[in-house]
């Protein structure tokens, strides 16, 4: 059985609640990882002119289209947020499945992508830029898939009208995986 | 003071070891105050009967001041050691006098291969001699060095020059010494570098004119008859 | 207020816990923070041990050490890596951080519990886990990992160069692990100090040692990022062929210096702040004093963890980084002692007027005072570019940064341990086996580190298992003062033993402890000792002034006021 909530979760003396605090503390902790991980790219890339020739093969239209992928599931995430403001728990789950559903497109559509460059000789060995491509692109695929499966539970809880407060918490934590691919594209898809 | 201990061998060791020096002397003497007081204020505010507490919050400024007239006086000195800390590195690390020679220092797990000029006074001539774990230079002369590694990092230190530099693969990294002491002295490797980092010891024989030409002489023809000891996996 | 009380009265009477749910499914911060604690107390013997077996090599080497064989180059390495590694992520920090935290900071502010139970029970529970995976390290082929705890590459990233494949990338794992278990810890810390504390209690009622703990989990947090995403870098590195670190493959071996010591600096202040907080605590209680200057510790410690970030390259001053820069960190380094000596001048000051009670906790809290200070000042070698060319990677490093995380992690420690094991355990340490304990630690300690002072000055260098190979080290005098810095260690340890016979016969069988037997202001010291399930059953405090309020000149009667006890009339 669930243990009793203390009464240290229900006070608020900054008036934010904790849950909030919470996320916005991973988020932080996050930023800087995925700061040290693209800070040490852009080092490399600024002196490495010749990965251009690498760069060149990644697949602009499909990480574009990743990328509205994951801008309309963000969408999705505020229209579950605004429900769950308004206690409708089962359209707050509903529009959270949609999101989950922008997740694992993200996710099929870049197996689809990583097995093209892989099959083409481009793997996380055959040079640098392919090593912090993976590396990168891999370690937000691994938040994109934590956060859905986070989102799941969460949905479930939300559709029984509990714990409607964790929907906008999921939420930030998606915008902010969102926005990391917002960094990511430009620099691994864009810049050439 | 150190040269007690270390002999000061190169142009550079007396700077460094002035700078250490003027360093211990005010770091000592605010140490020395400030254990002093803090003993003090021990003994002199132990339990006593009869002896009640004051109530001192510490924000007024003639309570303050105990406090930010020390901090004022650490910051006066740190400027101070600042400035002259830089002196002595700017001189070390970002000047290069004009070279006598140069010689080439590869390091690899788990030895040192020094290349001198020979003869010839140039590097990358066939009259090159290759030496493992001993660094012949003479006294007088100024060296420009030439550092690399074969495979991890690993540090040329010459605690007698007062000297330390880290070995990076796959660069070429410089700097120089110019030796002022006729004698022996321990070269260390001063980045762990795998289970024989404690194995790489070397020697500098620092050698008068008289004795760095019989070296050269006596050297340069063994490197003439035979091939170099060739370095395993080939040549840097 | 009142919904409060009613929710306290009816959590208090709820459980019925099994020995199992009690003990190792806990989610009551007190349970997670002992937990840590016994933790950090086995992983403290094991770095012991390291360290004994090492400098038994030393002292006398190619003996075969009692308890553990000889010791090989390699054996060395490993051990050397190990108590670094153990000491500083596996005892310094779920000590002071996660065990005090997790303890102190619900009753220090007056609330129940963490905000996050489950999550708190998680952290633990990944904390322990990093610790089993870098034990088995030791039973893998090829043995623990030997690259020290900086790991630098090329050596940690191949196999060929460190011939310890599995134990690298199981130490990789383990501190990573570890890494996430307190990133996770930091929530509940940061969120319940926030959000959670007493009515009445603001921001500058804070006690120090809370404020302390926060600013190290941010710092932590703000900190560590690049080295995790060092950390993955390597361990493709080590097991998938990349080449981040690797110049053969376009990569450089000192990008992962930067990304370690951005996190490495800050980390010591990380620890280091949680040290100087229980100091607070313990000297304003024993002195009888209000802190001097609450305000100017909590902006040095906030100043200090700013400044933090930005002097990490002067563990690299010689390591191939353009020498332009040495200057820049050579600056901020030495700007940086000016906030830690300011805070130490602060806990000076406040022994002036004070009535000073020498129980154990105060001497080891007086204690760490007097030994960081000579840490502190030692730093100033390193710090200044121009000598660090010449002290860089010898003992007088190691003597530097021992006459620090020695007082953080130990002396500050056993001051926390004696002064709250009553809260914790209800029961009275022993006083005059903790003076044998604290003087039997103390002097010894200065032993040690004193000739290592000496024998870095005179050029022994860092890792080194034999200086027999070194002539110039093995000048007359310099064996001796290794065998005095061992056989001082030898004699520390079996100190510590009085410490341990104290703490367990005490747990079981000491006197029983009043609520507050310090006689202390701060909130813990209004539960019972122990404190139950929801430390305050007979209903939440209200606070209703400063944590240090000794001998105010309002309150005659008495020459502490704590935290909760309602002003009398005319206030």
């Amino acid at each position: 059985m669930a243990a009793h909530r203390p009464i240290a979760t229900t006070r608020s003396a900054t008036g934010i609640p904790t849950g909030r605090l919470a996320v916005w503390w991973v988020i932080a902790s996050e930023i800087v990882i995925f700061g040290g991980v693209l800070g040490s790219y852009l080092m490399h890339r600024l002196g490495h002119p010749e990965w251009e020739h690498q760069s060149v093969h990644t697949n602009t239209w499909i990480g574009a289209f990743n990328t509205l992928v994951l801008l309309t599931s963000s969408l999705f995430a505020v229209l579950a947020h605004n429900a769950a403001e308004l206690k409708n728990g089962k359209k707050a789950a509903n529009f959270l499945m949609l999101t989950c559903l922008g997740a694992l497109t993200f996710m099929v559509v870049k197996g689809f992508e990583w097995t093209h460059e892989i099959q083409s000789g481009f793997t996380m060995q055959s040079n640098m830029f392919w090593s912090f491509y993976y590396t990168a692109a891999g370690l937000h695929g691994l938040h994109v898939l934590a956060g859905a499966i986070i989102m799941l539970f969460i949905a479930a809880d939300a559709r029984k009208n509990q714990e409607l407060q964790r929907v906008e918490a999921i939420g930030i934590y998606w915008h902010f995986v969102d926005i990391v691919w917002v960094f990511l594209f430009p620099l691994l898809y864009i810049a050439k | 003071m150190i040269q007690k201990y270390v002999e000061a061998a190169s142009t550079y060791a007396g700077d460094i070891d002035s700078l250490i020096l003027t360093i211990l002397a005010i770091v000592g003497f605010w140490f020395v105050l400030a254990e002093l007081a803090f003993f003090w204020l021990i003994f002199r505010f132990r339990e006593r009967e009869g002896q009640k507490g004051q109530y001192v919050a510490g924000e007024a400024y003639n309570e303050t001041k105990w406090v930010s007239w020390p901090h004022y006086a650490t910051l006066v000195f740190d400027v101070f050691i600042i400035y002259s800390a830089i002196h002595v590195w700017y001189q070390v690390k970002q000047t290069m006098p004009p070279a006598d020679e140069t010689v080439r220092v590869i390091a690899q797990q788990w030895a040192w291969t020094f290349v001198h000029p020979g003869p010839d006074g140039k590097l990358d001539t066939p009259d090159d001699i290759r030496v493992v774990d001993e660094l012949h230079a003479e006294r007088g002369k100024t060296y420009h060095f030439e550092l690399t590694s074969r495979d991890v990092l690993h540090s040329f230190s010459v605690p007698a020059f007062r000297l330390k530099q880290d070995i990076i693969p796959g660069r070429v990294i410089k700097g120089w010494f110019k030796p002022t002491l006729a004698g022996q002295f321990d070269i260390q490797c001063t980045e762990i570098c795998g289970i024989g980092h404690g194995l790489m010891p070397a020697r500098i024989f620092i050698e008068t004119p008289e004795q760095h030409s019989d070296w050269l002489k006596a050297n340069s023809v063994a490197a003439a008859k035979a091939p170099s000891a060739p370095a395993p996996g080939g040549m840097p | 207020m009142s919904a409060d009380a009613h929710a306290a009265g009816h959590a208090a009477g709820h459980h019925e816990e099994g020995w199992f749910q009690k003990y190792f499914w806990s989610t009551d911060h007190k349970m997670i923070g002992m937990q840590y604690m016994f933790t950090g107390m086995v992983m403290a013997l094991i770095g012991g041990f390291t360290v004994y077996v090492f400098r038994m090599q030393l002292a006398f080497p190619g003996i075969s050490v009692p308890g553990y064989g000889r010791v090989t180059a390699s054996d060395y390495n490993a051990l050397v890596t190990t108590h670094g590694s153990v000491m500083i992520f596996w005892v310094a920090m779920p000590v002071l951080i996660a065990a005090l935290g997790n303890f102190l900071i619900p009753l220090m502010i007056g609330c129940d519990d963490m905000v996050f139970p489950r999550l708190n029970r998680l952290s633990y529970q990944l904390f322990l886990l990093s610790a089993i995976i870098l034990l088995a390290s030791f039973f893998v082929q090829g043995g623990a990992f030997g690259g020290a705890w900086t790991a630098y590459p090329p050596l940690s990233a191949k196999p060929q160069y460190n011939l310890t494949p599995h134990g690298a990338s199981l130490w990789l794992l383990a501190v990573a692990l570890e890494f996430v278990a307190f990133l996770l810890g930091g929530i509940n810390f940061v969120t319940t100090v926030m959000n959670s504390r007493a009515p009445g209690m603001k921001m500058f009622d804070v006690p120090i040692v809370v404020w302390m703990i926060v600013i190290a989990s941010i710092v932590f947090m703000a900190s560590v990022g690049p080295l995790v995403a060092g950390a993955v870098m390597l361990l493709f590195d080590q097991n998938f062929g990349t080449g981040f670190f690797d110049p053969a493959k376009g990569g450089d071996p000192v990008l992962w210096q930067h990304l370690f010591w951005f996190f490495g600096h800050p980390e010591v202040y990380v620890v280091l702040l949680p040290a100087v907080g229980i100091v607070a605590e313990v000297i304003t209680t024993f002195a009888r004093k209000k802190l001097f200057g609450y305000k100017t510790v909590l902006y040095t410690a906030i100043g200090t963890g700013v400044l933090s970030f930005f002097v990490w390259a002067h563990h690299q001053f010689i390591a191939g980084i353009d020498p332009r820069m040495a200057n820049i960190f050579s600056v901020t380094t030495l700007l940086i002692s000016i906030p830690v000596a300011e805070m130490m001048f602060v806990y000076i000051a406040t022994l002036y007027g004070g009535t000073i009670r020498m129980k154990v906790p105060m001497l080891w809290a007086l204690a760490f005072i007097g030994e960081f200070l000579l840490g502190g000042v030692t730093g100033i070698f390193l710090g200044a570019s121009g000598s660090d060319i010449y002290f860089h990677d010898t003992y007088f490093v190691l003597a530097h940064f021992h006459y620090t995380f020695f007082p953080i992690a130990f002396i500050s420690v056993f001051s926390a341990v004696t002064y709250w094991f009553p809260k914790m355990f209800g029961r009275m340490m022993n006083e005059t086996f903790g003076k044998i304990h604290f003087w039997g630690t103390v002097i010894p300690f200065n032993f040690i580190f004193i000739p290592l002072f000496i024998l870095g000055v005179r050029g022994d260098h860092r890792r080194i298992y034999d200086y027999q190979h070194f002539p110039d080290l093995m000048k007359p005098g310099m064996q001796d003062l290794r065998v005095l810095a061992t056989l001082s260690l030898v004699t520390l340890i079996a100190f510590q033993f009085v410490f341990l016979a104290n703490f367990f016969y005490s747990l079981f069988w000491g006197p029983k402890a009043s609520a507050n037997p310090w006689q202390s202001n701060t909130l813990e010291w209004v539960a019972a000792s122990p404190p139950p399930h929801g430390n305050f059953p007979e209903g939440l405090p209200t606070v209703y002034r400063g944590p240090y309020e000794y001998n105010h000149p309002d309150r005659p009667e008495e020459d502490y006021w704590p935290q909760n006890v309602a002003p009398t009339g005319g206030q």
